[in-house]
């Protein structure tokens, strides 16, 4: 047996025998960890200080391939002053870390950098205040270097502080922090500490966890999303070598096998004989189906004044409707976890966003005490939301539970494409009317969309073992930004929650923000071109006179794109190749992040192919803990939702889903990656916002805004395709 | 029917075991060498995660049988260099930090090694045409050009 699961202890909790182990991949794990505090307002949650002086940082929120980690280092080394290289951090480890929420919605280093600072600056005081008394000095007279607290009497280190015991202390939001003058690494463009292990092939990913006795699981998923299971030849997969068995629960099958190979056969193997089903809708009616889908609720996001009567009476009219398809997170990396039962305690290794509600979910799923159940995060590939490894966590619970032997379970390809949770159907109305200057007098809208916020996405494996679960959809926080940034005389922005959506959603990258501020700013530039009036000239004129901030970013991404400022459509339109630029702004939630950016497009005519050719973008994101990985997160953004705006799309029959692979379910290549030109703002006195969103809000919009700018023709379906763009051209 | 492949793997000889003609060299890399920086993304060829060097030449190996592996040279992301003896692609990539979540390295860096080797000085577009069928889903595609670029030049 591994000699990490050794360790582990019995402790007595509010009067309950609770059981508590520490199972690790790395020795550090290994320590006795199993009386740790983990609620957020202990300092010792966070940080603890070994007899060595090695600091490690325990985080709820998770590094999902961004670089997180290294700006939680970064934010420790610099309150604490410690050395980068003695810090080290652990994620999501539900035994170990606070519970932080889940990895999403940009708030990693908003929210929980910000606490994880103020653990540090509160421990930072307490050492400081220990080693006063220590060396009979004042606390405003030492210094600290080097995890080392110097005096005009002498030194004493952290290590002999406090190091091995337990910094028992409440966090304090207000103690102080280091003032922007006096930093040294926050701020800075320190390169992540992950990248080596990644490039040499060494980094250890979820995928990568091998226990003793391990084997491989394969979940065999239904042909069609409601089928049910009839029967199972058990026989069928008799003949393939390493087979241990075939685990069914309701309609939840499984293989298990002793290498991935044999259950990767077993499972394209196995004969299982389902019910029929058909319940989905028509894909060719799909905006039908959502319009007439029953609303559960009815939401009004903003309301000034009476825009109804203002439109009705205003010079002039304008309305449209933008619709956003229903998208895949398209994972790199199927899903995947590894599961592993000892006695009555299960942990589970995954590369969930937030393992402290995923470790609930199982608990009800398993009908186990949460206490029993251990869940580590380690890095999948690259997560925008709440793709299959929660699912995969599930899948690989109830397998491990039915062998008695820890399993590793991936899914494949296919199944990743079809059962991940879907980004629902998102679909806007807006209506506006313009004065006779052409100033947007009366703003409305009614989006469509799903009910529910965030919360726990069922777990896939429940939902087919008829296991319990929430039964209830959750597809993110999708009603933000419906309500515009901008200062109209008469606004009412209103959401349709519906009862359902086709297919069990979930949030990805920017949900809602981008889908409604894809109509706002898509349609503002309606306005605009109704008006006559330059697209940024417009925008400016119609943000609150105190928006300085928002102010800058237009200001800004105009200079750095070298804007002409003119109305929309460009007058030259006779060629084949029509070149054309478009803005987007956007302040996120109407509360944080600001960021504007400009498209600049080449639309072929004749064949109806749209080429990005430049894409710039002005970011203000406060304070920013690490420059070079906000920038990577713009970029990123970018890329991954210009990939979204011209090629994804879900596919489905009235059975099941059929965009299932790279081939059909189209993404972003790299000869179609367009030059990526950012400014980012730095504002050390403010307080540090969320990048890993925001910059995804203002794309889609900046690209159907310029590719009206070249041709004169709105686009208002996503995706743009060719055939989109030939017919739009056709029919003008 | 299981059957033994003796052949070369990042500089040493080994023995790999393909359970059946058709299993893909990626399990047995994976799997039984635990060289996990190899990465499984789609087994169909499509996206470029499974990348390794086979007598120089990239190759997916989520499609590529084990048995056919036989007497051949392989490299894999942890063959191609070291922290003590990086390649210079992978230089380049530390260089540029141009890496999320890492998903995506042995096809963006295995295919670039592979490219360079045979065309040291590739024009940015031929990069990009190279690299064409390697997908990246977090956009890192920017920098993984400027990185493979900066390789070039040295
Ligand atoms: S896993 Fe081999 S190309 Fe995708
Ligand atoms: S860095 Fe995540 S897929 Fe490329």
């Amino acid at each position: 047996m591994d000699a990490m699961l050794d360790r582990r202890s019995i402790l007595k909790a509010g009067g309950a025998l609770t059981v508590a182990f520490a199972v690790g991949l790395r020795p550090r794990d290994a320590a006795a960890w199993t009386e740790k505090p983990v609620a957020t307002d202990e300092v010792a949650a966070f940080l603890s200080i070994d007899a060595r002086g090695g600091v490690t940082v325990h985080v709820g929120k998770v590094d999902l391939g961004t670089g997180v980690r290294t700006g939680f280092m970064q934010i420790a080394a610099e309150e604490l002053d410690v050395p980068m290289a003695r810090i080290s951090v652990v994620e999501g480890d539900t035994a170990l870390t606070p519970d932080q929420g889940p990895t999403y919605g940009s708030l990693s280093i908003q929210n929980g950098g910000v606490q994880l600072r103020a653990a540090c600056a509160t421990a930072r005081r307490e050492l400081i205040r220990l080693a006063a008394e220590r060396l009979g000095a004042e606390p405003a007279a030492l210094r600290v270097e080097e995890g080392m607290v110097i005096g005009p009497g002498g030194r004493v280190g952290y290590a002999e502080l406090v190091g091995g015991r337990a910094l028992a202390l409440k966090v304090d939001a207000n103690a102080p922090i280091k003032p922007p003058e006096a930093r040294r690494i926050v701020g800075r463009a320190v390169p992540r500490v992950d990248i080596p292990d990644k490039v040499f092939g060494r980094f250890r990913y979820v995928y990568d966890v091998r226990r003793e006795g391990m084997l491989h699981g394969r979940t065999v998923f239904p042909p069609a999303l409601g089928a049910t299971v009839e029967a199972v030849d058990e026989a069928s997969v008799q003949g393939i070598p390493g087979v241990v068995k075939v685990v069914r629960e309701g309609s939840y099958v499984g293989v298990v096998a002793e290498t991935e190979w044999a259950a990767i056969k077993a499972a394209r193997a196995l004969r299982v004989r389902w019910s029929a089903w058909a319940g989905l809708p028509d894909q060719a009616r799909l905006w039908e189906h959502v319009r007439a889908t029953p609303v559960a609720q009815v939401q009004v996001t903003s309301e000034r004044g009476n825009p109804a009567e203002v439109i009705r009476g205003a010079a002039r009219q304008l309305a449209a409707s933008y619709d956003w398809p229903i998208h895949s997170h398209a994972s790199m990396g199927p899903s995947c976890a590894v599961a592993e039962f000892q006695g009555d305690r299960l942990t589970v290794w995954t590369a969930s966003q937030a393992t402290h509600n995923l470790r609930k979910q199982l608990g009800l799923m398993l009908g186990m005490p949460i206490e029993r159940i251990r869940c580590i995060y380690l890095e999948g590939s690259g997560c925008y939301g709440r793709n299959g490894h929660e699912d995969a966590a599930a899948d690989a619970a109830l397998l491990a539970r039915a062998v008695g032997r820890p399993v590793r379970l991936q899914w494949m390809r296919q199944d990743e494409h079809a059962w991940d949770p879907k980004g629902p159907p998102h679909l806007v109305d807006l209506r506006a009317g313009l004065d006779a200057q052409g100033n947007v007098v009366g703003w409305e809208s009614e989006a469509f969309i799903p009910k529910g916020a965030g919360g726990n996405v069922d777990l896939l494996a429940a939902e087919l073992a008829g296991l319990p679960r929430e039964n209830q959809i959750h597809p993110g926080n999708i009603i933000h930004n419906l309500a515009v940034p901008y200062a109209f005389p008469a606004v009412k922005t209103t959401c349709h929650r519906l009862e359902t959506t086709p297919f069990r959603p979930s949030w990805i990258r920017t949900p809602g923000r981008m889908q409604n501020t894809y109509a706002n700013e898509a349609f503002i530039d309606e306005c605009a071109a109704a008006a006559g009036a330059d697209p940024i000239a417009y925008r400016l004129r119609h943000l609150p006179a105190d928006e300085t901030r928002g102010r800058e970013v237009l200001e800004r991404v105009a200079r750095l794109a070298n804007w002409q400022t003119r109305p929309s459509p460009q007058p030259d339109r006779s060629g084949e190749i029509l070149r054309g630029r478009g803005v987007s702004y956007c302040k996120y939630e109407l509360v944080r992040t600001y960021v504007a950016g400009i498209a600049e497009v080449e639309v072929n005519r004749r064949t109806g192919v749209i080429r990005v050719t430049r894409f710039w973008c002005a970011h203000d994101c406060g304070q920013m803990i690490n420059p070079d990985g906000v920038k990577a997160q713009v970029e990123g953004n970018i890329v991954h939702t210009l990939s979204r705006t011209f090629k994804e799309e879900l596919t489905f029959s009235r059975s099941a889903v059929t965009s299932v692979d790279w081939s059909t379910y189209q993404v972003i290549t790299m000869p179609e990656v367009p030059e990526i030109v950012v400014e980012l703002i730095d504002r050390p006195t403010e307080r540090p916002w969320g990048a890993g969103e925001p910059a995804a809000a203002i794309v889609p919009s900046a690209v159907s805004n310029a590719i009206f700018d070249a041709t004169g023709v709105r686009l208002r379906s996503v995706p743009f395709t060719p055939a989109r763009m030939r017919a739009a051209i056709q029919g003008a | 029917m299981s059957e033994t492949i003796e052949t070369t793997v990042n500089g040493r000889a080994v023995t790999l075991r393909a359970e059946d003609p058709e299993m893909p060299l990626l399990y047995a890399l994976r799997g039984e060498l635990g060289l996990t920086g190899l990465h499984f993304g789609c087994g169909l060829a499509q996206c470029g995660a499974c990348t390794v060097q086979i007598d120089g030449e990239a190759v997916r190996s989520c499609q590529f049988p084990a048995v056919q592996a036989r007497g051949r040279k392989l490299v894999t992301l942890e063959g191609l260099g070291t922290p003590e003896r990086p390649h210079p692609v992978q230089t380049a990539f530390i260089e540029m930090q141009a890496v999320q979540c890492g998903y995506c390295l042995p096809g963006m860096i295995m295919t670039s090694a592979a490219l360079l080797a045979r065309n040291p000085q590739p024009t940015e577009a031929q990069i990009r045409e190279e690299l064409a069928g390697v997908i990246c889903r977090c956009g890192t595609q920017p920098r993984v050009i400027a990185a493979v670029l900066r390789a070039a030049r040295g």
